[in-house]
């Protein structure tokens, strides 16, 4: 009974040397006010890994990932990303963002700029692109998801699955090395997530390093490295895809699997 | 007993084409027939409505134009005919035109600010329209050459042979003008400043910002001109003079700026925290998330209260002339009290001048929101 509260680690053979971590959580911890969200994080993210992160809700997957670009601040532990830790000084922040894109649940696509503009706008401001090159850039993505022909509408004018896409493409334009998608077709109508989900696939098979919190269990099968399972601000369980669905070895994960998967 | 079919299964492959609507509910008299004339009780308070209209309309066209006298060299035109009186003196406006315009401005200088307003109607018509070309030089020259053309022209240089006209020579409309200009392009910015002060993370900006908007929305008006213009010069060194009209312009400007960043902050409040994550994610600092991302839609939001604002600072500036200022109301009021143009309607006619003078300068902003609040909500709708 005693090993069972012990956490169990199983330690593969692939010897990383630290030039091959996207990222690297050590103990992070995170409370808000005197809820601890985040207990003692653990998490190496190696490149071009793909990782899906699931859990109920209130468990803490969200804040970690958005930990990873310090829309979240952490407390205690260290996060280091794309070998730059994160850490109070600013500039230090906006290096890792450049890095670092980020899809979100509700899209969030600037509703005064068209399809165009959205996807540009990082590009010419922060990277200091000239615009006629931001823009080809942004026609290569827009063709990428699928959506060449939208590029002058605003997001507005667009359904939720488009927007998305949008969404996916305009972080793409800043050339990050790792993407995080924060809950990408929570928001969706049910017909509107295979299109999502679909780029998703695309950009998974094209090497790019992924964390992605999601629901989607025939995702996370077709594409996930790793399953991690959270529950109650802690990693549960982290297991390859076939082993997390076949045969879980942590009761609660079970538990979870047999909710979700009817 | 009946034998009662229920349908079970149904489908369809072909879909409904759309109908147009039943006739009378579309159009001027579908219009008409709901609003107006739906029951016997709207169709009384329409007719009611229609009357009390006319009373009014046929009054006001009676006195402004009908009866009214448009000319006469005293106030023996405007008084009673055959004991019936006359309505509006406009001879008087017109006899006192000039001096309602500019105050005690030179009439051999009056060219000098007619030619400031022609260059700031050029100037500024283009930047209000919005498919206009060359959008950043056009503000540029209207925000950064034209106030200092304004200055030359209005002040004077004597070195470019322009002779100074001191501020206490300027009044009527154009020191409304002066004021309300000054204190509407020094206002919006100054607001929008103070507004992400108040809503900024560093306690000591935070604080700056609330005690500067609470002090002047706390307050009055006419508190902080009597105060500028009496009180202020005890405070200064002796061989220290603020000009008379700088004093009540800087109060008036710094008190539409506290309204303004409570308008603003309005706006902000209403961004979804998603748009900050956001710009923030994509790397964007915050002056640049701010100018970018925030503040254009923020600004979109509160169009109805920046112009609100804008127009209540503009009708402000006529308490200027409670601390000795003739602008356009101190100037009117001035000559009312000429003996020469006594008569019974100078008084009514002089402030229906007065209202109707406003009245265009606000509603013409006031329009010009609503064209705005138009033009930036197509498209994009959400």
């Amino acid at each position: 009974m005693t090993t069972q509260n012990a956490p169990r680690e199983i330690v593969e053979d692939a010897a990383a040397s630290a030039g091959d971590l996207a990222v690297q959580m050590i103990e992070v911890n995170k409370w808000y006010g005197d809820f601890h969200v985040l207990r003692d994080i653990n998490l190496e993210v190696f490149r071009r890994e793909r990782i899906v992160i699931c859990g109920p809700s209130g468990s803490g997957k969200s804040t970690l990932i958005r930990c990873i670009n310090r829309l979240e601040e952490h407390q205690s532990g260290r996060i280091i990303v794309d070998g730059v830790e994160l850490t109070e000084d600013v500039k230090k922040i906006e290096e890792i963002r450049r890095e670092v894109g980020m899809v979100f649940q509700h899209f969030n696509l600037f509703p005064h700029l068209t399809v165009l503009e959205n996807c540009t706008l990082a590009p010419i401001w922060v990277k200091r692109m000239p615009k006629k090159e931001a823009e080809e850039i942004a026609m290569h993505f827009l063709e990428k998801v699928r959506i060449p022909e939208q590029a002058h509408k605003y997001p507005g004018q667009l359904s939720g699955g488009q927007q998305q896409r949008v969404a996916i493409a305009r972080s793409l334009c800043m050339k990050p090395q790792i993407m995080l998608f924060d809950e990408p077709t929570s928001a969706l109508d049910p017909e509107m997530i295979k299109e999502v989900l679909d780029v998703m696939v695309e950009l998974a098979e094209s090497g790019m390093t992924m964390l992605v919190v999601t629901h989607e269990m025939g995702f996370a099968r077709q594409v996930a490295d790793r399953v991690i399972f959270m529950d109650q601000g802690q990693i549960v369980e982290m297991n390859t895809p076939d082993e997390f669905f076949s045969n879980p070895k942590s009761e609660r994960t079970k538990l979870f699997l047999s909710q979700i998967l009817h | 007993m009946t034998t009662e079919t229920r349908r079970i299964v149904f489908y369809r492959d072909e879909m409904l084409p759309p109908k147009p609507p039943p006739p009378a509910t579309t159009g001027v008299i579908g219009w008409m027939r709901r609003n107006l004339f739906s029951d016997w009780w709207n169709t009384l308070l329409t007719f009611i409505g229609l009357y009390i209209i006319w009373l009014i309309v046929s009054w006001l066209v009676d006195f402004a134009i009908l009866s009214a006298v448009f000319t006469g060299e005293d106030r023996n035109a405007c008084l009673p005919k055959n004991g019936v009186e006359v309505g509006a003196c406009w001879a008087f406006v017109n006899a006192r035109f000039n001096q309602f315009m500019d105050g005690f401005y030179p009439t051999d200088q009056e060219w000098r600010y007619l030619l400031l307003y022609a260059v700031g109607i050029v100037l500024l018509v283009p930047l209000l329209i919005p498919k206009a070309p060359y959008k950043g030089l056009n503000a540029l020259l209207l925000f950064g050459a034209y106030p200092l053309l304004a200055y030359l022209l209005l002040y004077g240089a004597p070195s470019l042979g322009l002779p100074v006209v001191e501020t206490t020579q300027w009044g009527g409309l154009l020191l409304t003008l002066v004021i309300a200009s000054v204190g509407i392009v020094i206002s919006l910015p100054l607001g929008i400043l103070f507004a992400l002060g108040r809503r900024s993370e560093l306690p000591v900006i935070r604080f700056l910002s609330i005690v500067f908007i609470e002090f002047w929305r706390g307050v009055p008006l006419i508190t902080v001109l009597f105060m500028s213009s009496v009180m202020l010069p005890l405070f200064l060194p002796e061989d220290v003079t603020l000009d008379k009209v700088i004093r009540p312009l800087v109060g008036v400007a710094l008190f539409a700026a506290a309204y303004m960043a409570e308008v603003v902050r309005g706006g902000l409040q209403a961004i979804p925290k998603g748009q900050y994550e956001a710009a923030q994610a994509l790397g964007l600092t915050y002056w640049r998330m701010m100018g970018l991302i925030i503040l254009p839609q923020a600004l979109k939001l509160v169009i109805p209260g920046i112009v609100n604002t804008f127009i209540g600072l503009f009708k402000d500036t006529s308490l200027v002339s409670i601390i000795g200022l003739f602008d356009l109301l101190g100037i009117v009021q001035s000559a009312l009290s000429d003996p020469k143009w006594s008569t019974p309607t100078t008084a009514a006619t002089a402030y229906l001048f007065l209202a109707l003078t406003y009245w265009l300068f606000c509603f013409g902003m006031s329009r010009y929101s609503i064209f705005m609040e138009r033009y930036l909500h197509t498209g994009h709708k959400r």
